[in-house]
């Protein structure tokens, strides 16, 4: 074996496995990139139940209801202008809270956002960033009392 | 008194490793023999500025000294003495205290340990040591500064957010700076090597040691970090693929390449500069992973810090390391001699196959951790990549490596025989073919893929142990010289046998849980039966404990099954004043075969309660991987070639100016 032919293996080789990879990454993406919604963006342009999406904004106040199973809570996440209907079943997240900041993922099935996992916060401080982006778009982000 | 005192030490430190950092670089360069004398002192220099500094910032948080900021911020005088002393590192500003004793700890140790080293290279390899530290130190002084003092002190502090409170926790952020900072070593040697323009097997065994121990600590500060998410996050899972681990495994993947490719720069003196590169990329994605956690670009609970002056500053530091090291590289590379020739079916093809893989694995975690931030950073919206990603991604490339991992040990250097080693791994293939037949006819349900995933683990398992008692002749040798040959095989070679089995150990762990768990959610009274996976819980009901720092409300639950009873389990909520907050203690019943796992949800009407019971099959099997995988490490690390037959840098190769000191 040459040193020539052995460089040659060698770059088929890796560009065999960048492509490969390459591949496998694009059409990743293509399925699985989740993007993040406010509200107000449902409500301009309502998205189909096939698409898995991250809802973010402000569990809005006395809005969080049991169902009579006793596991599945249902509340609405709003960020000012605009609410949408979520329904969970399983453990809310310990820092839930109305009037809290919260991120959910899952699909919008007949205009009832069914959450698949409710994002956990990890102290009170903490706000989704994506969550008070888009409070300060729609123009409901309060510095002084960070909500 | 005390904080003024560990922040001179600091602002000392800083100093000494300026002159760390230019002296003896310029020293070897002119071959003044003085001047690169002097990295040893200012390494220990560095060292013992650095650890007052530490016990400093750890005495402050020992005696609750409320006026230094960061100790109000972050401990409360209620708190247990272990987080405490944990809340030293439980924060931005100590965790980089942390970062900086660790790297100056690592720069002793070479100066040290390094009698071997010619002093030129032991010199310049401190140099870039102290560049770093110099970079790290003025980070920490400039803009997140542990020690300033507040007036008037608050009464008590605010405390450690309670989910850090926690063993697991304690140890994490030591294990993994360890092995972060570790990799700072194998980075310096390989600046060094560039600047000299060399680099000999004797270099690939200097730098196997520390990126080895390095990798170990790393492995265990990964699996820690993993298992504190199972047990204290409530959810049940094990690895999230969320950035912040991603920041953590990047090196990794990076440090097991270059453990693979320095072995093959050290017996065959090839791959040079590919390791080379390696050691470069592994450490920069350790600064990456700091700068990810610790500039607020992620959100977690790691990113302490959400102050834009810090993240730019880090981001500076990143340039200029990791530019800068690869511009030397781009123009020093070329001059580096090839090695040794060798035909693609060999150990070195195995090895480079293993390094080809490791970095496209690398490569599609990078995509996915990094292309949410580019497409916010060009404002084309706001996208998370979840765990489909990885696993469309990750896990196909994983699978051929995993396959290749049997057979590349069975083949010679230089020229393998693949038929002969088939042929040798034969018995490994039938116990392969056995198990994954064994798991079809027990689980009748869940994927059809995750009996082959037990398969391909058991693969690995059985030809790692094929291969170790070939090498000892178990069986086709008398016994005693199977036993003369048990104590003759190198520590290195034990390591790898052990290492890869706790490969396969930790795989099959994962395949079982990603494709066996079983779960339920029931809303339950007490007196209410649930059952999973065999086991009956019957909720007994709710009543009030009393812990050091919080009150906790427990679950309990009677486990049955099949009449007999298995244990009692306690799921606690506990609710912490300081700062207040609330966390789910999951009740955990851990055995090798499999874990019950019991989390419970605050009050729904008519004293009813979100029961969440898991069955994880095998869980454990994947920090026990881990561990066993640390330890093969460490094992190897014991190897006493990687301790005393180290310097001999071969004659002729070394030049003049450091033949004299070389060995």
């Amino acid at each position: 074996m040459t040193r020539k032919r052995r460089r040659l293996y060698g770059v088929l080789l890796a560009l065999l496995a960048l492509g490969g990879a390459t591949a496998l990454a694009l059409t990743a993406f293509q399925d699985n990139l989740v993007f993040f919604v406010s509200p107000s963006d449902v409500a301009a342009k309502p998205i189909g139940p096939e698409r898995s999406f991250r809802l973010g904004g402000l569990v809005e106040a006395s809005s969080v209801k049991r169902l009579g199973d006793g596991k599945t809570v249902e509340f609405r996440i709003t960020d000012g202008p605009h609410a949408v209907p979520v329904r969970y079943t399983g453990i809310l997240p310990d820092l839930f809270r109305e009037g809290q900041g919260v991120v959910v993922e899952g699909k919008l099935i007949g205009g009832v956002f069914q959450a698949r996992e409710v994002l956990a916060k990890h102290d009170e401080n903490y706000m989704p960033r994506e969550v008070a982006d888009a409070l300060k778009k729609s123009g409901h982000w309060q510095e002084d009392k960070k909500p | 008194m005390i904080a003024e005192f560990g922040h001179f030490a600091l602002a000392l430190a800083l100093v000494i490793s300026l002159a760390q950092a230019t002296l003896p670089l310029i020293g070897a360069q002119r071959g003044d023999a003085v001047w690169v004398a002097l990295a040893r002192p200012f390494a220990l220099g560095q060292f013992l500025c650095i650890a007052v500094a530490f016990a400093a910032l750890t005495y402050a948080y020992l005696v609750s000294d409320f006026s230094v900021v960061n100790v109000a911020r972050n401990s409360h005088s209620a708190k247990p003495l272990l987080y405490k002393i944990s809340g030293v590192w439980g924060n931005h500003e100590g965790s980089m205290v942390l970062w900086v004793l660790m790297l100056s700890l690592f720069g002793l140790l070479v100066a040290l340990a390094g009698n071997n080293l010619p002093p030129t290279l032991r010199a310049r390899v401190l140099a870039i040591q102290a560049w770093i530290g110099a970079g790290f130190l003025a980070f920490i002084l400039l803009t997140s500064n542990p020690f300033e003092r507040i007036f008037p002190p608050p009464v008590d502090g605010n405390g450690l957010n309670p989910i850090l409170q926690d063993p697991g926790l304690a140890f994490h952020p030591p294990f993994l700076y360890l092995g972060y900072v570790g990799f700072s070593i194998a980075f310096s040697f390989a600046v060094a090597a560039l600047i000299e323009g060399r680099v000999d097997p004797a270099w690939a065994r200097w730098v196997r040691p520390w990126t080895l121990a390095a990798w170990c600590a790393l492995t265990v500060g990964i699996a820690l970090g993993s298992y504190w998410a199972y047990y204290e996050l409530g959810w049940g899972g094990w690895w999230f693929w969320d950035p912040v681990e991603n920041a953590s495994f990047m090196p990794w993947l990076a440090g097991t390449a270059l453990l693979h490719s320095a072995a093959v720069a050290e017996k065959r003196d090839a791959l040079k500069s590919w390791t080379i590169l390696l050691a470069i990329i592994a450490f920069s994605l350790s600064l990456i992973g700091t700068f990810l956690v610790r500039s607020g670009v992620l959100t977690s609970v790691h990113a302490f810090a959400t102050d834009p002056q810090r993240g730019l500053f880090i981001l500076l530091l990143l340039v200029v390391a990791i530019g800068g090291s690869l511009t030397l590289y781009a123009i020093r590379a070329p001059r580096l001699k090839l090695g040794g020739l060798f035909h693609p079916v060999s150990r070195e093809g195995g090895l480079v196959l293993n390094n080809l893989l490791l970095s496209t694995a690398l490569a599609t975690v990078f995509l996915g951790t990094l292309y949410p931030l580019f497409l916010d950073a060009i404002g084309a919206g706001k996208v998370s990549v979840g765990a489909p990603y990885f696993n469309t991604t990750f896990v196909p490339v994983m699978v051929p490596l995993v396959a290749a991992m049997a057979i590349g040990p069975m083949l010679a250097w230089k020229r393998g025989d693949l038929a002969g080693a088939l042929g040798r791994l034969k018995f490994a293939f039938a116990t392969a073919v056995a198990v994954t037949a064994l798991c079809f006819a027990l689980v009748a349900r869940g994927p059809v893929l995750a009996p082959l995933g037990i398969g391909l683990a058991t693969w690995v398992i059985a030809a790692s142990l094929l291969e170790f008692a070939e090498r000892i002749q178990l069986f086709t040798a008398p016994a005693a010289e199977t036993w003369r040959r048990m104590r003759n095989l190198p520590r290195a070679s034990y390591g790898m046998t052990i290492a890869h089995a706790g490969m396969g150990i930790a795989i099959i762990g994962m395949v079982a849980v990603s494709a066996w768990r079983v779960e339920v959610v029931q809303a339950m009274r007490p007196g209410d039966i649930v059952a999973a996976a065999g086991f009956t819980l019957r909720f007994e009901g709710m009543r009030e404990l009393q812990g050091p720092n919080y009150r906790a409300e427990a679950g309990s639950f009677t486990v049955t099954r099949n009449g007999g009873l298995v244990t009692r389990l306690d799921a606690e909520r506990r609710f912490f004043t300081d700062p207040a907050q609330l966390t789910t203690e999951a009740a955990i019943r851990s055995t090798l075969l499999g874990d019950l796992y019991v989390a419970i949800g605050d009050e729904a009407p008519g004293q009813m309660r979100t029961v969440r019971v898991w069955y994880n099959p095998l869980v454990v099997w994947i920090w026990l991987g881990a561990v066993i995988m640390a330890l093969g490490g460490v094992v190897s690390l014991s190897d006493r070639r990687l301790r005393i037959g180290a310097p001999a840098r071969r004659r002729a190769a070394v030049p003049a100016g450091a033949a004299s000191a070389g060995a």
